[in-house]
């Protein structure tokens, strides 16, 4: 239980009270406190800002809602002895150059790959995975020798394109409309990205950004249970179908991280997501930066066109100068911030701005490991993510549920039992399974989900899974269901979208959250995004936080500690 | 054998007709053969039943290139219009219908916040389609920027949208691949003119409202310098005809019924073309205005073609999903809520976006729409001459019937016709007893009959991962293709179909300057 002590220390740590707080009770109605920088949210790109502003030697307090921290990012123990990764469950885009800047290792995170994972077909049989590569094209070749032989050039085309978004992560968007300098420089840095791709790249790159999942693997494969593989990673969080345009870019976010510099690769935090949370706030409070916990902002203070501070909703005020949002734009500019000191075409982007729950969250404590008799006991491909849509029909018929506002009947669900690879999660023999489910509608139908609706969600869950796993539904001892509404509800998630905002090019790079905001500053000086609505986006990847404070910093004029982003070739 | 000096464009339709003008005019020895007895390919007007003439395909003119329409004299070669700037009525089953008329609602059930928007959008949009209105008469440029020559369009591509000012520029590169819905939610209310807008924005592509890139087809809807749409008299035939005299004036032959069958090759360079006939035809250069698949994978050959550009060949995406209605009608038909001269305008039945989404839905899984969305037209209210005095005809776009149905069309085609008239009666009650001929045209059916692959309207989807530098396949979209003297002039190359007929004239540009890859 190393990492609950890791966070009982933060805690604690974090609830301290800087010294000059300390006014006796009663003695004013309302407590004010004056910071360097506060930052709304201790989700890990709140956290992240928070950690390299600390480093930089500036005085920061984070403020979180909940009484505890990680926002999305964390794990609890709702069942004695089983730990849930309740939201964000797996590990893999979380930036290296982060992972290094603030020795998240010494501080407690260790990041597990794992392997395996399977897609299984109605008839009984399976397509494995397998680390091999040689093993894998075999296995691919069972269901197409033409498509084995695909599978080599679509691994290369899709790391290709990897390796060109991976170096725009930790760097701040251009303007394309500024004729500064800065913006200038940065729009020929990425001009210079593309043109070394050389023509025929450059025409593949469009066309990868601009098409749907199901088009792209069309190009490739002509199993559809090959294309039913893959076509997962382009629909995760996103209010989209396989046949959607655009889908392409949204598998590519869910390949371009690596775990210890194998590209593509994903693991799990020991101990669960929460572990990175824990480790971003022990860096925190190493560089003395503060986390106060069970305090919600109430609305972000501005007076003459500047930040001044923040209110929380029990009425104390916290100056700064500078206040960074690690929420979404519609959350930081329709809730916390008053209508008045925004200018109202801002106010209409953060009303479009798309934040559409699509995704699901069912945590199961489970009393042994459950069979899948497809792939026999023990089998090594039961340590990754097990799917079970084989076609790409029944993909988009689980979208089309969603867009009449119904969850899927026939579920999209990446399944894990990451208690395989990570014994923290779960007693000896007993196993914890997280399931994500797409496609789940904020809303049914139009109305607030009720209590017969998740009852409803998460027996069509069950179900799915009892398909595939007899024995499964016997082994059950709790189970956690979280629809849009929950996510919301505990992570701070707008509708539950796991992203903080569609990834789609309207929303990504410059577009992000809106045109001529990507800079990371709001519209009133001081103010700051650092959330997953900024650049590059969400999926525990911290570089919109890192890249966050780097803004911050460069407007302070202080030495940068944010690491630069390294490109691979 | 004849004059090898010769230039074959293979297709009369009006790409191949255009691009056959222009060469003729450079001097050029042209000879143009078309497979069926008429010139005109998908844009001619034809007999249904005795006494009624319909525009077989294609019926409204929207895009038609108006350099052309000078530099070929177009009127004087007899194209006069029956009526212009056509206002768009969106039908409402129950109430009052919406009548827009260009950028103005000119009445209907909308608020006045709408009202106001809709001006607001369709101006904006209209400025924001003329950069890519500005991109339609030059050769794409390549990628690489190996030669300052391509760089230069690039820049100018990027120096159009920068010319929007920061606004605009800042508003296209938000939108541009976005789903037309999520534009039309964040500037109205009406789901009537929702609808109607979302119809026109994914008539004559696999797309819905919902589906990226059906802004850019609306944009492409709207990148001509035109008003509104217009009916030639005489239907759209009358705009080929004017276009095969203009050729003919030029010096160019046109031989119908000479359907080719295969290219002919000398080492790797075209040298003419073989008929169905088995005559042989020599050419130095060919010219086809035939869609990419039909003239490079069934014409030409796939073992010609390099094997990655073969495979993007293959991939490209042209499954048509609009099918064409054709009516003989007795009489008039009377619309809900509409007078006798409306009838004659461009009438929706796209009553909100919810419903042009659920008649996309089927295509995703290759079956038909059960509620489909129709683009309707009464050329004859304007044109009296294509019926019989006090009768009528009726055209109407119809979608989605996707070319690839599971089903297979010919145990399918009765019973979509079917639904097609029973939603038409719902909007016209009456429409089904004045009937005396009708004419359902499936993608299947305009393939086999017009001899474009997958029946599509444009020989490919206009998206983006098919748009400009890279349509018809990406590295040759300068009309060039990698086999010696042989070119493409159709809808399946930039800028993309609807009756434009820029195609045609860019590739003549490209012919004659000699451009090869």
């Amino acid at each position: 239980m190393l990492d609950f002590r890791a966070r009982s220390v933060c805690e604690r740590r974090a609830t301290q009270e800087p010294s000059h707080l300390d006014a006796r009770p009663g003695a004013l109605p309302f407590r004010m406190s004056r910071h360097d920088v506060i930052v709304i949210g201790a989700g890990h790109n709140g956290l992240t800002s928070a950690a390299f502003l600390a480093k930089a030697g500036l005085k920061v307090l984070v403020l979180e809602k909940n009484a505890w921290i990680g926002g999305a990012t964390v794990s609890r123990e709702l069942y004695p002895n089983w730990i849930y990764s309740n939201c964000s469950y797996v590990c893999s885009l979380l930036r290296p150059e982060i992972y290094r800047g603030l020795e998240l290792a010494r501080h407690g995170l260790q990041i597990v790959p794992y392997g395996g994972g399977v897609t299984f077909t109605r008839d009984g049989d399976v397509l494995g995975n397998y680390v091999d590569h040689e093993v894998r094209r075999r296995e691919i070749a069972r269901y197409s020798t033409r498509d084995a032989d695909a599978y080599l050039r679509y691994s290369r085309d899709v790391m290709r394109q990897c390796r060109l978004v991976r170096s725009m992560l930790m760097r701040t968007p251009p303007d394309p409309t500024s004729l500064k300098l800065r913006d200038i420089k940065e729009m020929l840095h990425i001009g210079r990205d593309f043109a070394k791709l050389g023509e025929a790249a450059i025409y593949d790159t469009i066309r990868f950004h601009t098409m749907s999942i199901a088009d792209y693997l069309g190009e490739y494969f002509e199993s559809d249970v090959v294309k039913a593989n893959f076509a997962g990673s382009g629909i995760i969080g996103t209010a989209l179908g396989v046949q959607s345009p655009g889908t392409a870019y949204v598998l590519l976010h869910h390949y371009m991280g690596d775990v210890d510099g194998q590209m593509g690769a994903w693991g799990f935090a020991r101990g669960g997501m929460g572990a990175v949370a824990n480790a971003l706030a022990g860096a925190l409070a190493a560089h003395g930066g503060q986390i106060m916990m069970s305090a919600p902002v109430a609305r972000i203070i501005v007076r003459g066109g500047r930040v001044t501070g923040v209110a929380l909703e029990n009425g104390d005020e916290h100056q700064a100068p500078l206040v960074l949002s690690g929420l979404d734009p519609k959350r930081t500019f329709l809730k916390l911030m008053d209508s008045r000191d925004l200018d109202p075409k801002l106010v209409k982007r953060a009303r479009d701005f798309k934040i559409r729950g699509s995704s699901g969250k069912v945590n199961i404590a489970l009393d042994g490991r459950p069979s899948f008799p497809a792939l026999g006991p023990g089998n090594p491909l039961l340590a990754g993510d097990m799917h079970f849509l084989d076609s790409l029909d029944r993909y988009e018929r689980a979208y089309d549920d969603w867009k009449r506002g119904t969850w899927s009947k026939d579920p999209y669900l990446d399944l894990l039992l990451p208690s395989i690879t990570d014994p923290t999660m779960a007693p000896p023999g007993k196993h914890f399974m997280s399931v994500f489910v797409q496609y789940v509608p904020p809303q049914v139908e139009g109305r607030d989900w009720t209590d017969a609706d998740r009852e409803g969600f998460r027996k069509t869950v069950f179900a799915q899974i009892s398909r595939y796993s007899p024995d499964f539904e016997k082994l059950v001892l709790h189970t956690e269901v979280h629809t849009p509404k929950e996510l919301e509800e505990l992570g701070g998630l707008t509708e539950g979208n796991i992203f903080q905002g569609e990834l789609t090019f309207d929303q990504l790079l410059f577009n992000r959250p809106f045109p001529g905001f990507a800079q990371y500053r709001g519209p009133v000086r001081g103010m700051y995004l650092c959330g997953s609505a900024t650049h590059p986006g969400g999926g525990v990847m911290a570089a919109p936080g890192a890249n966050a404070a780097r803004e911050v910093l460069m407007d302070l004029r202080r030495a940068n500690t944010v690491p630069e982003g390294w490109s691979d070739d | 054998m004849t004059d090898a000096s010769r230039t074959v464009v293979i297709g009369a339709g009006h790409n191949g007709l255009v691009c056959a003008a222009y060469l003729a005019r450079a001097g050029r020895d042209v000879l143009v053969l078309e497979a069926s007895h008429q010139v005109g390919g998908s844009a001619i007007t034809r007999e249904l039943v005795r006494g009624f003439r319909v525009p077989a395909v294609a019926h409204l003119l929207y895009l038609l290139d108006p350099a052309l329409q000078q530099e070929l004299d177009l009127s004087s070669h007899g194209l006069v219009l029956a009526k212009s700037s056509l206002k768009t009525i969106a039908l409402s089953e129950a109430g009052e219908p919406l009548v827009l008329d260009g950028n103005r609602v000119a009445s209907g059930p909308v608020s006045a916040a709408d009202r106001s928007a809709y001006t607001d959008f369709i101006d904006r949009m209209r400025r924001l389609a003329s950069v890519l209105g500005r991109q339609h008469g030059r050769i794409p440029p390549r990628l690489g920027w190996q030669r300052w020559q391509d760089a230069l369009p690039a820049g100018l591509i990027a120096l159009d949208i920068r010319r929007l000012g920061r606004e605009h520029m800042r508003e296209f590169l938000r939108i541009i691949a976005m789903p037309i819905q999520d534009v039309l939610d964040e500037s109205f209310d009406s789901p009537l003119l929702k609808g109607a807008l979302a119809l026109d924005a994914t008539l004559g592509t696999k797309l819905g409202p919902r589906s990226g890139n059906s802004v850019l087809t609306y944009l492409h809807r709207l990148s001509g310098s035109a008003a509104g749409p217009d009916l030639p008299r005489g239907g759209m035939g009358a705009v080929t005809e004017a276009l095969a005299a203009a050729a003919r004036a030029a010096g160019a032959e046109i031989r119908l019924s000479a359907p080719v069958a295969s290219l002919v090759l000398s080492g790797d360079r075209v040298t003419g073309v073989r008929l169905d006939t088995g005559e042989q035809i020599a050419a130095t250069t060919v010219v086809s205005s035939a869609d990419p698949k039909t003239t490079l994978d069934r014409l030409l050959g796939a073992r010609h073609l390099e094997a990655e550009f073969a495979r993007r060949v293959q991939h490209l995406r042209s499954i048509g999903t609009a099918a064409k209605l054709n009516l003989a009608l007795a009489a008039l038909p009377a619309f809900r809520g509409l007078d006798a001269a409306q009838v004659g305008e461009r009438l929706l039945i796209a009553p909100d976006p919810g419903y042009v989404d659920e008649a996309f839905n089927p295509a995703k899984y290759r079956d038909w729409s059960r509620a489909p969305v129709l683009e309707i037209t009464i050329p004859s209210v304007s044109d009296p001459e294509l019926a019989p005095p006090g009768k009528h005809v009726l055209s109407a776009i119809v979608q989605y019937a996707p070319y690839d149905l599971a089903a297979g069309w010919d145990t399918q085609r009765d019973m979509f016709r079917e639904t097609v008239l029973t939603v038409l009666e719902r909007y016209a009650p009456g429409i089904r007893r004045q009937v005396v001929a009708a004419e359902l045209l499936t993608p299947a059916d305009i393939e086999r009959q017009f001899r474009i692959s997958g029946g599509h309207w444009h020989h490919g989807e206009l998206t983006l991962d098919q748009f400009m530098m890279l349509r018809p396949v990406a590295g040759a979209a300068q009309y060039a293709m990698p086999v010696g003297g042989l070119y493409l002039c159709g809808a399946g190359c930039h800028p993309g179909g609807g009756v434009m007929g820029t195609a045609g004239r860019n590739a003549a540009r490209a012919v004659l300057g000699g451009a090869s890859r």
